[in-house]
């Protein structure tokens, strides 16, 4: 007993001198421009898991416990989005029972998170689950609703959970609300007399869904566009993942499995979108 | 000790201008220095410290950078004279369609262009699909399309071994208007089809209605397998969106330092992935 007291107080010791040092180096950062969101495609946990021979499951443990972590550097660091792939439409391919381990996990964080409602709310995280939500089992969608009406006033910062998500699901169906938007307006327009039999003039059909209006209706066009994609386990592919809107995004692949991602791939991934930083900008503006 | 701290910014900020222009990163750059340099030296003194420690932290980036060149230049020049053969012989089965995208202010060197085009062509790959935002390259679609048309080219300029002949390869020439831009005209088009008559029934679009509205629009080349970025940065600068679901984006440095055995290095390096497609 009496041995644990000073490696306890060694323990606060060391963890306080690692914040300092870990709030210094991202104030320095801050003397260059810090991006405004960035997304993550949790890739690895199943490598994770095979490297060090762990149950299965485990690795997605460990990941979750690695999001954490990001996160609150991320947001440590002045970062306002954040979105992170936790699951595409691509990954109900796989055997059931890692499907519904998955969303047994799910289940589990979006509860326990509820319970710190309190502390959610006062750090202002506000949480969107973005994807068909419809796919997902009725537990996990009820919690993702509930938690999203929850933190719906908060406007610090921004957690965007990808779930059931992919580009090419997320691409048609803005193109099926675009549609349905501008077939209401016609409707409109119909009823105001300035049209018969509901069909809008030809002249006017051709351009009657724009860019923007794709753009208003996609799942991600509630935030502005990623600044850095990041994709762990050194893999250089974007799986269906935000695909739209990461034309003028830095794309960076550490190469560290997903519960080995952390504070440095954070900083790294910070440096290079300062060192690429003028260069981007030029090209957004010449959009 | 105000002056002697702004002293030594602006020797810094001179050394990150020497080693930027030097090195040739692009004319664009020196500019944001000086804009730096503006903004920085005449900031408020409690910030300065810390600005010049961010400087210091982006000079030891750049010099890692520097030396990873080094390195890279090195491994190409090994490569490309036969002294390290892991990367042959390339099984290029796998590599049905290779994309590039160039930033279009690097494109406008067309001489880097055919250079690029004449070691994939010497590499054996046939299919190519080019993109840049602007629609340089575009332009030059008679001049690369002519050269690359016949089935054995000569081999004069080349610095590659003359034994291998050049294989005839076919183009295809995308831009951003490819892209965002394509996908609203799918969308007008399947608006006039379904939504123009208030009777008809009206589906909920997936992404075959999306492909076969393409289609129609002439959209009609499958997606690249491999993706070459040649530009500053990794970014695909608004290559068509659907199109690089599964690709495999791989950064190659500023055009003008394009290295023969790195091409080689990066179809090996594809060749062995092994992907899964999310299951």
């Amino acid at each position: 007993m009496e041995g644990e007291r000073p490696s306890g107080v060694i323990g606060r010791l060391l963890g306080g001198v690692n914040r300092t040092m870990r709030r210094l180096l991202f104030t320095f950062m801050s003397s260059g421009p810090i991006p405004q969101h960035i997304a993550f495609i949790m890739d690895g946990n199943r490598r994770f898991a095979k490297k060090w021979k762990l149950e299965e499951g485990a690795g997605h443990k460990a990941g979750f416990l690695a999001l954490m972590s990001v996160l609150k550097y991320c947001y440590e660091v002045g970062v306002k989005y954040v979105t992170v792939y936790a699951f595409s439409l691509d990954n109900f391919n796989r055997r059931p029972d890692e499907v519904q381990y998955v969303m047994d996990i799910m289940h589990e964080k979006i509860e326990g998170f509820l319970k710190e409602l309190d502390m959610v709310n006062r750090y202002g995280v506000r949480v969107l689950f973005i994807g068909d939500l419809n796919r997902l089992d009725e537990p996990v969608r009820v919690a993702a609703e509930k938690a999203m009406e929850a933190t719906a006033k908060n406007t610090k910062t921004y957690l965007l959970v990808c779930v059931a998500y992919t580009s090419s699901h997320e691409i048609p169906r803005a193109i099926y609300e675009a549609c349905q938007e501008k077939s209401g307006l016609a409707l409109a327009l119909n009823q105001n007399g300035n049209n018969i039999d509901g069909i809008v003039n030809v002249e006017d059909v051709n351009d009657v869904i724009k860019v923007v209006d794709l753009e208003k209706h996609m799942y991600m066009g509630v935030v502005p566009d990623p600044d850095i994609l990041v994709r762990s386990s050194g893999e250089t592919r974007l799986s269906n993942f935000l695909l739209w809107q990461s034309t003028n995004c830095l794309l960076y692949s550490p190469k560290a499995l997903w519960p080995e991602m952390g504070f440095w791939q954070v900083v790294w991934g910070i440096l290079k979108y300062q060192r690429s930083y003028y260069y981007l900008e030029k090209k957004k503006k010449q959009a | 000790m105000r002056y002697n701290i702004n002293d030594l910014l602006s020797s810094i900020l001179a050394f990150e201008l020497f080693l930027r222009s030097g090195y040739g990163c692009g004319r664009g750059f020196s500019e944001d220095i000086l804009q730096d340099i503006d903004g920085k030296i005449c900031g408020q003194n409690d910030n300065i410290v810390f600005i010049l420690l961010w400087h210091v932290i982006h000079l030891i980036v750049r010099v890692i950078y520097l030396a990873q060149e080094v390195l890279r230049a090195i491994e190409s020049y090994l490569v490309t004279n036969g002294f390290v053969t892991t990367y042959q012989p390339l099984n290029l089965n796998r590599v049905k369609y290779l994309g590039i995208v160039i930033d279009s202010d690097e494109a406008r060197q067309i001489s880097e262009v055919i250079q690029l085009l004449d070691w994939l062509s010497a590499i054996g790959v046939k299919k190519v699909c080019l993109y840049d935002r602007e629609g340089v390259l575009k332009k030059s679609k008679e001049v690369l399309v002519e050269r690359f048309s016949s089935a054995k080219l000569s081999n004069e300029d080349s610095k590659i071994d003359p034994i291998f002949t050049k294989t005839q390869m076919q183009f295809e020439f995308v831009s951003i208007s490819d892209g965002k831009e394509a996908v609203a005209k799918a969308a007008n088009l399947l608006f006039n089809k379904y939504y123009l008559d208030g009777d008809t029934e009206k589906p909920f679009f997936t992404e075959a209605d999306l492909s076969n509205a393409l289609k129609t629009l002439g959209v009609v080349e499958p997606d690249p397998d491999l993706l070459f970025i040649y530009g500053p940065a990794r970014c695909h600068l608004g290559f068509p969106a659907w199109r690089i679901r599964y690709t495999e984006i791989v950064h190659m440095g500023p055009l003008k330092h394009k290295k023969y055995g790195l091409i080689l290095k990066a179809i090996h390096k594809y060749t062995k992935v092994k992907q899964n497609y999310g299951s």
